[in-house]
């Protein structure tokens, strides 16, 4: 399961990514990596981009990149 | 943008006390109260000019401690020393003083923003490796106790080596006295050792470096590891010669990009040093959380956003009139009063023709541009352009842009100056140029004076609806300019500016209350600009359209008039007399323009914008526009007062009696739709310009920038007023 593929209110773990595709180094930077848990928050009208929350900050991800994060779904209020 | 700033410096506070003042950069994330702090450390002891010789913007202030003052430095907010855009760019080379003519800053400001460590701690890691002292000021210390966030400072402090911490709040200036104890004392500070979360680079720079000698210093080691493609680093490349570094980034990266490995190693620090000190409580669903995250959701959102665009539109239009009407009434009164004492003559012309009309027309709309500024500021401060950028992502990727490019053209609407500089945040530079050319196209403020006073002319005042028909024109104007801009950046991407598909990475600012100190101080800082240039470049031209619309005089008009007068004063009687005097006059006062040098300039051009509907008197209007835009109006104040319409009371009123010599009506509704098509899409903007070749660093921007507006703004108008005409 990716990042893409998570709903609204949904939580899960990044297990793994992959760096090499255009525009996640960018995402790492701003602390999406392996190990950590995110959220999704809302998106724009079609669902594209995402927006994550990561600790606590926002972050917007367009689907392409979030294609790239292997997550595994935490179970919790959805 | 406002070197008029140091006007506001109080000799007595620049605390001479200390000879050479020592310079600390401030730095953090976008967001992180950076510049209320800076505000709040500076107050309105700042100054904004360019470091010597780059074109970068320099924004510092001095802080006046309790022993000495220190200069603070503004630096842009980042997330990393990555170089991914302009501002980071700028960052890096400002603190290892890279900038020729400058000094290396002698210690570092960081903000760390308390509800945002996680990214924070990413930054100032980067920073230690730079071995300069850090003071960390902890900002929003009081939204992360409410929001259940609890932070042990001494543990931080201890993971960071022993830093200074201190917690401040900008917005009320709590701990504001233990920071500047703090920053008094910077260099007592030891520098701080590297951090843990990676040995191995530090080692490898720490080998990289020796075996260089000590030719080369240590960070730009690290930061040639990290960024193989930088260009700025070929001296560490030559030093070590290229295969040594690329095995050091083979054994270090393996085949990952080097970023990725750097965010891997120092986000799991952070966590580490997050997990120990720092205790999240359960998050308390608190009313106004709630309904944020509603309003959030993507339909309420997407309307919400356009709601409150129409609305700032509105309110420009409507809260402004009565203030706007009290100038100008004062300008008509002043006029009045001095046309009535003064002799009649040229001196008495320059002033209530000149220097009031022309410089007046303009200055009526100073409370439109201070209310879109304002409103301008306040989504900015409350990070709501960063919402925008998010929604309205989807939409710049059919042009070929990213939501990246939504903040510089939504504050184009206010200047595009500023606009403009602030693309430095977009990473790649072929999609940074796009934006660039397509922000003029975004109605600016000085647009505003134009379309007002044309659409207060000649759009009646009723409603449609719930909203005003002049405001909905108005709301068209400013479609037409996103069309442009839109429709200019999707060719430049499909032609010349052809690239990659941009990426869209941004965190989200949550929204914010706008700090009242940095709101009043960025819009005084604009009311100044614009009354700066009111009181010089546009009084300049008033001053020189009056004097060419005035002499020379000819002897035979006066006389041909005086005859006439006199002619009618012997057959007619009571108003029929005044009406025939009244007559007279104007036409005498038509004739004299006509003969000017201005007049005669004026029907030089004329046959250019004849195609357009345009006599000569709006042709010499729209050319004396061309260095700003503005000044248009005061040129059309100024030649309507001197010529035959002058009895009309209002610039409008003139504009609508305007007539050609056989009597038509100029102002048609296709000319005057032509005209502010015209308008829309025309760079007169000498500003502008100029700051396009800065920021592209090349005159080939700037001069197609110019010649394609123009080329179209003249197309458009010329299209809608010969269409417009046939009908």
């Amino acid at each position: 399961m990716t990042l893409k593929e998570l709903k609204p209110g949904q939580s899960a773990r990044i297990e793994s990514v992959d760096a090499r595709q255009p525009g996640v180094v960018r995402l790492m930077v701003l602390g999406l990596i392996e190990g950590v848990e995110v959220q999704y928050q809302n998106s724009a009208i079609g669902g594209d981009p995402m927006e994550l929350s990561v600790f606590g900050t926002a972050i917007s991800v367009r689907k392409q990149q979030a294609d790239c994060f292997k997550v595994a779904p935490l179970l919790s209020n959805v | 943008m406002s070197e008029a700033t140091t006007a506001y410096v109080k000799v007595d506070s620049i605390g001479i006390r200390h000879r050479a003042r020592r310079a600390v950069a401030v730095i953090g994330n976008p967001n992180s109260g950076k510049s209320t702090l800076f505000n709040r450390l500076t107050g309105l002891r700042q100054t904004t000019g360019n470091y010597p010789g780059v074109t970068v913007e320099k924004h510092s202030g001095i802080a006046q401690l309790q022993h000495s003052a220190l200069e603070l430095v503004d630096l842009p907010g980042i997330y990393c020393l990555g170089g991914f855009s302009t501002d980071e760019q700028i960052a890096v080379d400002v603190i290892l003083g890279r900038i020729e003519g400058t000094h290396r800053p002698d210690g570092l400001l960081f903000v760390l923003d308390a509800t945002h460590l996680y990214q924070g701690l990413y930054l100032l890691q980067q920073l230690m490796e730079m071995r300069i002292p850090v003071v960390i000021a902890m900002t929003m210390t009081d939204v992360a106790t409410s929001s259940g966030i609890d932070i042990s400072i001494e543990v931080l402090q201890r993971h960071l080596g022993g830093m200074p911490v201190v917690p401040v709040i900008a917005k009320t200036g709590r701990g504001l006295d233990n920071l500047k104890e703090a920053l008094e004392r910077f260099d007592e500070a030891e520098i701080p050792a590297d951090p843990e979360s990676w040995p191995e680079l530090s080692q490898t720079a720490d080998e990289l470096a020796a075996a260089a000698g000590g030719t080369i210093p240590r960070i730009d080691v690290i930061q040639a590891l990290l960024h193989p493609e930088s260009e700025t680093l070929d001296n560490v490349r030559l030093a070590l010669g290229p295969e040594r570094l690329s095995e050091a980034r083979d054994r270090l990266f393996g085949a990952e990009p080097p970023q990725a490995c750097e965010a891997r190693h120092r986000y799991t620090w952070v966590r580490g040093v997050l997990r120990e000190s720092q205790r999240q409580a359960p998050l308390l669903d608190r009313f106004g959380a709630k309904a944020l995250r509603w309003f959030n959701r993507p339909w309420p959102a997407t309307l919400m956003f356009f709601a409150v665009m129409a609305l700032v539109f509105q309110a420009v239009f409507s809260w402004a009139a009565p203030l706007m009407e009290g100038i100008d009434a004062a300008a008509t009164g002043l006029s009045g009063w001095i046309g009535s004492h003064l002799p009649e003559g040229a001196l008495s012309s320059f002033i209530t023709d000149g220097v009031i009309a022309g410089v007046g027309s303009v200055l009526v709309f100073l409370p439109q541009i201070l209310i879109l500024f304002l409103f301008i500021i306040i989504l900015e401060d409350s990070g709501f352009l960063a919402r925008a950028a998010f929604l309205m992502d989807r939409v710049m990727r059919g042009v070929g842009l990213s939501g990246q490019s939504v903040i510089p053209m939504l504050s184009s609407f206010a200047c595009a100056v500023p606009a403009i500089m602030a693309t430095r945040v977009i990473p790649n530079r072929r999609d940074r140029i796009a934006t660039i050319l397509a922000a003029p196209f975004m109605t600016c403020s000085a647009r505003l004076p134009v379309y007002a006073l044309l659409i207060a002319a000649f759009v009646p005042e009723q409603d449609v609806g719930w909203f005003n028909l002049q405001g909905l024109v108005l709301l068209g104007l400013y479609l037409l300019g996103i069309l442009g801009g839109l429709i200019t950046a999707f060719l430049l991407k499909r032609s010349a500016l052809r690239g990659p598909k941009p990426h869209f990475a941004l965190a989200l600012p949550e929204f914010r209350w706008p700090n009242p100190q940095t709101v009043s101080i960025k819009l005084l800082d604009r009311a100044r600009v614009f009354l700066r240039r009111a009181g010089t470049v546009i009084f300049a031209v008033a001053v020189l359209v009056w004097a060419l619309a005035f002499f020379p005089r000819s002897e035979s008009v006066q006389q041909e008039s005086f005859v006439a007068k006199a002619q009618a004063e012997e057959t007619l009687q009571g108003e029929a007399l005044a009406e025939a005097l009244q007559r007279i006059e104007n036409e005498a006062a038509a004739e004299q323009l006509s003969q000017s040098l201005l007049g005669r300039a004026g029907q030089f051009v004329e046959p250019v914008f004849r195609p357009l509907g345009w006599d000569w008197r709006v042709s010499a209007a729209v050319i004396a526009g061309f260095p700003a835009r503005e000044v248009v109006v005061a040129v059309m104040g100024t030649i309507y007062a001197v010529g035959a319409e002058a009895e009309e009371a209002s610039l409008a009123g003139k504009l609508r009696s305007a007539t050609w010599p056989d009597g038509r009506t100029v102002f048609t509704l296709p000319m005057v739709l032509g005209l502010l098509i015209f308008y829309a899409w025309c760079l007169q903007c000498a500003a502008t310009i100029a700051v396009i070749r800065r920021e592209t660093n090349s005159w080939r921007w700037p001069i197609f920038a110019w010649t394609y507006m123009t080329v179209l703004g003249y197309s458009g108008a010329f299209l809608v007023y010969q269409l417009g005409s046939l009908v």
